[in-house]
């Protein structure tokens, strides 16, 4: 929250006053306001459901409270300890593959000299992320599909292969084909701000690693990779907060029967069980316990982060 | 910011002017990486507009074989699709102009010093970023506003964006002087006035990048058509194409058993592909006149996420 920096203004003024001469901008506010305390913390007391056995017939008023019983019974609930391990397992290898990849491709574009060239070839690696997981995912059931995929096809014109690789209805090749379309979708993206953190360093330290006759890679080991070194400190951490977190378009755009095993993570869970099958108190409990620890990750991570002396987030 | 980038580049490059085996490594793998990107939608863009034979004896790859249009023709003649297409354009419109509305409403206050209770007004508005009820609340809430099966549910809870109020309030406090305010408040301009006729003005570059912010989030994200709509002509293009591509993989992937009316609901090849390109055209199209708009703000919002 931005408001760390300001100077504090001692305000004298009384509340009177103040809407007298500003109530213009309290006016303006209330409807951002409004639509917060409508829309989002209105459902906050819809949490209590899951201290409750709630039954949607009988409302909150008939349904009995249960203490923590709802988040005992979930995390003796098979479904929600494999929701649970997918989600952590596929969201670290997700920072794991991802994380370097938009580093690296940052390092190379910014070693191309050609500017017309860099220009094209960023304008293209923006693409994906502009587009839906609708989009991407039926694209990528056109490129692998055992019998019809492009890529299988290719591979089985060339003679590399006799049949179709399952490359998204086996479960370990869906692994590594939904892990790396996740770091193709955001790598390009996820240059911008490495980029203009480059663009920051001063150029008189790259003027100095020529002289004392650095090559390229000495320049970008200890020029280039040091000027960004908060950005992906940062970055990182921001990551780090979102361990906890699943996406329901993301999963659903690579659905199929075979790839249930890993597929099932904790937005599926929450949609199935919590929505499509009625289970309202364990999805909310669920719901819950992903929030906090959502909450609690990134308030630690902004203190790791303080910590190492870089800005933080909060 | 490109421009500074160009320099800093250049000069550090100048002396060195010779053309290294290493320039050639990184610019083949640059090549490769884009080719991931453009060729899938090239397959798809060519497949499209071949004949059905051809793609079922797996005979088109980068060109077309046998070319037609027909399966655009069905598209076009697919009224529910036609119409969530214009459906996904009017509430995409919508949503932007609301969603801008709000935004500068929440963030114009909120980059005042004077204003009186900033804080508590800025956290009240922050929370929600960092902590939501999650979906079985949110569905419920919108079931008791009586707004499941309904269009505003598509935007009325999604238009105050924190993320987005953020990076307009950067604005507002990095790139126009308070001097400029002060004086026109000596004179008895209300803060009215000062908004619509100083603010506003000098704001058109944050106003275009996240007016784009907010169509390319609307257009693209539909997990709320899976929470909160079931009435089909309600639902927008990118559901439409999702429940489309997975019930033809669904009747693919299927065990042997014999489905009933499965054929039915198996979607050619090529009138999939037509319907895909339908959907991802105009995104593309629009795409390269946007995207400096994006980067703009990505690194706006960079400056404080």
């Amino acid at each position: 929250m931005a408001k760390a920096k300001e100077p504090k203004v001692r305000t004298t003024t009384t509340w009177s006053k103040a809407i007298k001469r500003d109530w213009q901008l309290y006016l303006l506010l209330l409807i951002p306001v409004i639509l917060v305390i409508v829309f989002n913390y209105a459902a906050y007391p819809g949490l209590r459901m899951a201290f409750m056995d709630y039954k949607p017939a009988k409302g909150y008023a008939g349904s009995k409270w249960v203490g923590f019983a709802t988040f005992q019974k979930i995390f003796q609930d098979a479904d929600f300890l494999r929701a649970l391990k997918n989600s952590l397992v596929f969201n670290l290898l997700d920072l794991l593959v991802g994380f370097p990849m938009p580093i690296i491709l940052a390092l190379m574009l910014n070693e191309l000299r050609f500017m017309g060239f860099k220009k094209v070839t960023q304008t293209i690696l923006y693409l994906p992320h502009f587009l839906s997981w609708a989009i991407i995912g039926s694209v990528a059931y056109t490129m692998f599909r055992p019998s019809t995929g492009l890529v299988n096809v290719l591979l089985m014109n060339a003679g590399w292969i006799e049949q179709g690789i399952p490359f998204l209805t086996e479960k370990w090749h869906w692994a590594v084909t939904y892990l790396l379309i996740g770091v193709w979708q955001g790598m390009g993206w996820g240059t911008i701000l490495y980029l203009a953190a480059i663009a920051g360093i001063n150029g008189e330290l790259y003027e100095a690693a020529i002289i004392d006759g650095a090559n390229r890679w000495q320049k970008m080991w200890h020029v280039t990779l040091p000027g960004i070194r908060s950005t992906v400190v940062t970055l990182l951490i921001m990551n780090l907060g979102r361990v906890m977190g699943s996406n329901l378009e993301r999963l659903t755009a690579f659905d199929n029967t075979q790839v249930r095993d890993f597929e099932y993570q904790l937005a599926i869970y929450i949609y199935n069980k919590g929505l499509g099958n009625g289970k309202f108190s364990m999805g909310t409990a669920v719901g819950l316990f992903q929030s906090l620890v959502g909450l609690i990750l990134v308030l630690v991570s902004d203190k790791i982060a303080k910590a190492l002396g870089e800005e933080g987030l909060l | 910011m490109a421009k500074k980038n160009e320099e800093t580049v250049s000069d550090g490059s100048r002396a060195v002017v010779k053309f290294h085996i290493s320039d050639i490594i990184i610019m083949v793998v640059l090549v490769i990486l884009c080719a991931t990107c453009v060729i899938p939608f090239w397959h798809l863009l060519v497949k499209s507009v071949s004949g059905d034979m051809a793609v079922m004896m797996k005979k088109v790859f980068f060109w077309p074989k046998d070319f037609t249009l027909g399966a655009y023709t069905k598209v076009f003649a697919d009224k529910s699709m036609v119409h969530s297409m214009v459906y996904s354009v009017f509430v995409t419109l919508l949503f932007t102009i609301l969603g801008m509305i709000t935004c500068t409403c929440a963030a114009y206050p909120l980059s005042k010093k004077r204003l009186k209770g900033k804080r508590f007004f800025t956290f009240i508005l922050m929370v929600p970023m960092y902590f939501s009820a999650g979906m079985i609340p949110a569905y419920l809430l919108m079931n008791n506003l009586h707004l499941l099966d309904n269009m505003w549910v598509l935007i009325l809870p999604l238009i105050y964006s924190p993320y987005n109020m953020l990076v307009m309030k950067t604005y507002f406090q990095s790139s126009i002087p308070d001097s400029l305010e002060e004086s026109a408040f000596l004179d008895g301009a209300t803060n009215f006035q000062i908004l619509g006729k100083i603010i506003i003005p000098l704001s058109k570059p944050i106003i275009a990048t996240l007016s784009l912010f907010y169509a390319v989030g609307r257009w693209n994200a539909y997990a709320d058509n899976m929470y909160y709509i079931r009435e089909d002509s309600l639902r927008m293009i990118q559901y439409k194409l999702y429940l489309l591509v997975q019930g033809a993989e669904a009747s693919m992937t299927a065990s042997l058993g014999d489905v009933a009316g499965s054929s039915n609901v198996t979607t050619p090849e090529v009138l999939q592909a037509a319907s895909i390109m339908f959907v991802t055209i105009p995104i593309i199209i629009i795409y390269p006149f946007l995207q400096k708009y994006f980067v703009k703000g990505a690194m706006i919002g960079a400056v404080k996420g």
